[in-house]
């Protein structure tokens, strides 16, 4: 009875307060720019049933792609056991039944077998993952500037942790088939690796009690703390994929978004008759201060951007295909969506474990003063970065749950540009010759037709005149 | 390059104007876009391209001296303001001559115009000249016989990325090259894998930040490597995880890197230059080829 209420009260107290947590992420993720995502349910479906829980874009790169399976399949799969855990907690001890899914008999059999065996891979595929990111030296897209301190510590917390909840399952799964066999019964299940594991554990119905209830309480707890811990985390992504890719844009990649309050005003440039609608207002119908044009913070991009920077991983696909991170340019995708994220949490809500990165010499940051007052353009993302990106949506395509970094860059050209008039001076060459020539480069319009001069083809009939 | 042509005749290219004065209207309208129309090596592309254009008898018209930038390297470098401008008058132009059909040889004019003018009104259908030519090779309207023979020529095909990712074209060009009967090679990182140029994004006017190389020169020297068979000593570029490909080693002589966009075509030569590979290895466009196939070349 006193555990079943603490493990109420463990309950109740871990779900309040991840819900709580989320809802400190939403607003953050709501301070950004609306943009009508709403629609196309049945394509959106589809999408994320095949980009997240297919894992789909995973597959490019195959050794991975398995390794994150076996750990993703292990997570779901493992998570019906938890369910059992649960319900044992609550209401096992009251009415004094143990493992309340076993009434599946033969289901249940595979479904412990399956459990026990997914486990022990993924403790093998986390060990691979731990190497492939601290040998010396690391895979490459686990290096660079924006993955040291922090989010390197990160990424090994949950390695150990999964580890640390593997080892939990196996231990209660293992004294509980040997205080059946002591005890001369049959435990419901099948338990392939901890059959392997009994003769470890001593014999004693005591000590095997303990570590049974050590084992369920560790896991279970575990569990409920790797939750509450996901949200400080870039493992937040297990969550967040799921509706990032709902959200991401069903648009041809290369179709860049028009700037809608542009529009009106080139409208009414061409056109005199043309009305341009009023700006919007407040609810109380007194003016908003007007919006700039692209992003200098956070709240200057569109919400889905936001969303991307809770989805990420930071697993660096992005930036190891990116051309110009390959050829040694500041530029790195991963480092704009972790910088967006950093930002978010500095200027609104931030989560438990808060820890902004910082950049060594690397990264050419100018000095920040004030952190408070530095916004995500300059005091994060630096125009350097900005201006290597040749917009080629490398990283859009590698990226596994669709997030999107090429958007946030050029929204923070757009405020360079048309705010601050800060464009490369070369870039701003090419823009008067668009505007006097009509063309990128410094030729007199009136010899745009010369390519026809003297024009000749062979004689040769054609195909279809001979046929 | 190619066999002494019999005879030639003059191609007075069809301008919209002119059409439009007479109540005609083409099938298609060719959009040459601005290197297309200016810079001197892809003029020969835009040129081979009339030539099949007139070769298959269709009916077309290019726009001429009313032909405007479409404002693609202003919205990629964050100009929204002057991009707007450029397609609105341009739109304009189409709109008026009631244009409903577009092709053209450039992937940046194709992408703006296909998916970012109909939000300005402009609603056409757009087709990148490497889709046209597949077509006129699969109604055999081009037989690409007649001309030079690319038999067992070594060509690698550059993916451009605003054809390839941000439009998901990768086969059409490779149709093209393989009605050619040549010896393809894929690139490592080819398809949606592929290595940009190192000009999208409003690159080509300007220089690149530091760093250690030039993203042409990576991407010239994973063609070349490609070209030469030796692709397997590239296998850790740019960290993408690939097989080694079966060892053996080609004269780079007579091979040929096939690109269809106008700043691919400036990079990968600049990129062929810089190697000292100019003699050996050429660069062509899609049309090139295939007017070079077709003997039509005067």
């Amino acid at each position: 009875m006193l555990q079943s209420i603490l493990f109420l009260l463990l309950l109740v107290a871990a779900f309040g307060f991840f819900t709580w947590q989320v809802r400190k992420i939403r607003a953050n993720i709501l301070v950004g720019r609306e943009r009508d995502m709403s629609g196309n349910a049945a394509e959106r479906f589809q999408k994320t049933l095949l980009v997240a829980f297919g894992q789909q874009k995973m597959f490019k790169r195959m050794t991975p792609a398995l390794l994150h399976l076996v750990v993703y399949v292990g997570f779901l799969v493992i998570n019906i056991e938890v369910i059992e855990i649960v319900v044992d907690g609550l209401f096992g001890n009251i009415f004094g039944f143990h493992r309340a899914l076993k009434f599946l008999g033969p289901v249940y059999d595979v479904l412990m077998a399956t459990n026990e065996i997914l486990a022990a891979l993924v403790i093998v595929a986390v060990v691979a993952f731990w190497w492939r990111r601290n040998s010396n030296p690391p895979l490459k897209r686990f290096t660079g500037p924006e993955l040291r301190l922090w989010p390197k510590m990160d990424a090994n917390i949950i390695l150990y942790i999964e580890v640390a909840l593997m080892v939990a399952l196996f231990f209660m799964n293992t004294a509980d088939l040997k205080l059946h066999q002591l005890r001369g019964e049959d435990l419901p299940g099948t338990f392939p690796i901890s059959n392997l594991l009994v003769g470890l554990l001593p014999g004693n119905e005591g000590t095997l009690h303990v570590l049974e209830r050590l084992g369920w309480w560790i896991h279970i707890t575990g569990i409920l703390l790797f939750l509450n811990y996901l949200p400080s985390s870039k493992h937040f992504h297990i969550i967040m994929a799921f509706p990032n890719v709902w959200y991401s844009r069903l648009v041809p990649q290369g179709q860049f978004s028009n700037v809608e309050s542009i529009t009106n005003e080139v409208k009414a440039m061409m056109d005199p008759s043309f009305v341009v609608p009023p700006a919007p207002t407040a609810p109380d119908g007194s003016a908003l201060a007007p919006t700039p044009f692209g992003a200098k913070d956070v709240d200057d991009l569109p919400w889905t951007n936001l969303l991307n920077a809770y989805s990420c991983t930071e697993c660096g696909r992005c930036t190891s295909v990116c051309p110009a991170n390959l050829t040694g340019k500041l530029l790195s995708p991963r480092k704009i969506i972790m910088d967006t994220r950093d930002r978010m949490e500095e200027k609104y809500n931030s989560p438990l474990i808060f820890r902004p990165n910082v950049y060594g010499e690397e990264a050419k940051h100018e000095p920040i003063t004030d952190m408070m007052e530095a916004t995500l353009l300059r005091g994060k993302v630096t125009p350097e970065e900005l201006w290597a990106c040749t917009t080629c949506n490398a990283c859009v395509e590698s990226c596994p749950v669709n997030i999107n970094p090429l958007e946030s860059i050029i929204e923070m050209r757009r405020f360079l540009v048309l705010e601050e008039s800060a464009a490369p001076n070369s870039l701003n060459v090419m823009f008067s010759n668009i505007e006097n020539n009509g063309a990128p480069w410094a030729f007199s319009p009136s010899d745009r037709f010369n390519w026809a001069d003297d024009l000749f083809a062979a004689e040769k009939p054609s195909v279809t005149a001979v046929a | 390059m190619t066999p002494e042509a019999p005879t030639k005749k003059q191609i007075n290219v069809p301008v919209m104007a002119d059409l439009a004065a007479r109540n005609e209207s083409p099938e298609i309208l060719f959009w040459v876009g601005c290197a297309g129309a200016f810079d001197d090596r892809y003029k020969r592309v835009t040129r081979a391209f009339v030539r099949i254009l007139e070769h298959v008898g269709t009916k077309y018209a290019v726009l001429g001296l009313e032909e405007s930038c479409t404002g693609d390297p202003a919205k990629r470098a964050g100009n929204e303001f002057l991009f707007q401008m450029q397609a609105m008058q341009n739109i304009t132009t189409l709109n008026g001559y009631g244009i409903k059909k577009i092709v053209t040889a450039c992937p940046h004019c194709f992408n703006t115009i296909k998916n970012e003018y109909p939000a300005l009104g402009g609603d056409y259908e757009v087709i990148h000249h490497s889709t046209y030519l597949q077509q006129l090779i699969n109604e055999g309207k081009v037989g690409v016989t007649g001309g030079e023979s690319f038999k067992g020529r070594r060509i690698t095909f550059h993916d451009s990325c605003y054809l390839g990712r941000a439009n998901n074209i990768y086969e059409a060009p490779r149709d093209v090259l393989a009605a050619l009967d040549a010896d393809l090679v894929e690139m490592k990182r080819s398809r949606a894998n592929g290595l940009c140029c190192g000009a999208g994004g409003a690159q080509m006017w300007k220089e690149a930040e530091p760093g250690k190389k030039e993203i042409n020169i990576e991407r010239t020297e994973e063609a070349l490597a490609t070209l030469a068979g030796k692709a397997e000593a590239l296998a850790n570029l740019g960290g993408v995880e690939t097989e080694t490909s079966a060892p053996g080693a080609h004269d780079l002589q007579g091979s040929i890197i096939a690109v269809s966009c106008p700043f691919c075509m400036t990079m990968m030569s600049d990129g062929v230059k810089n190697k000292e590979q100019e003699s050996k290895v050429q660069v062509f466009d899609l049309a090139e080829l295939v007017a070079s196939a077709e003997g039509i070349n005067a």
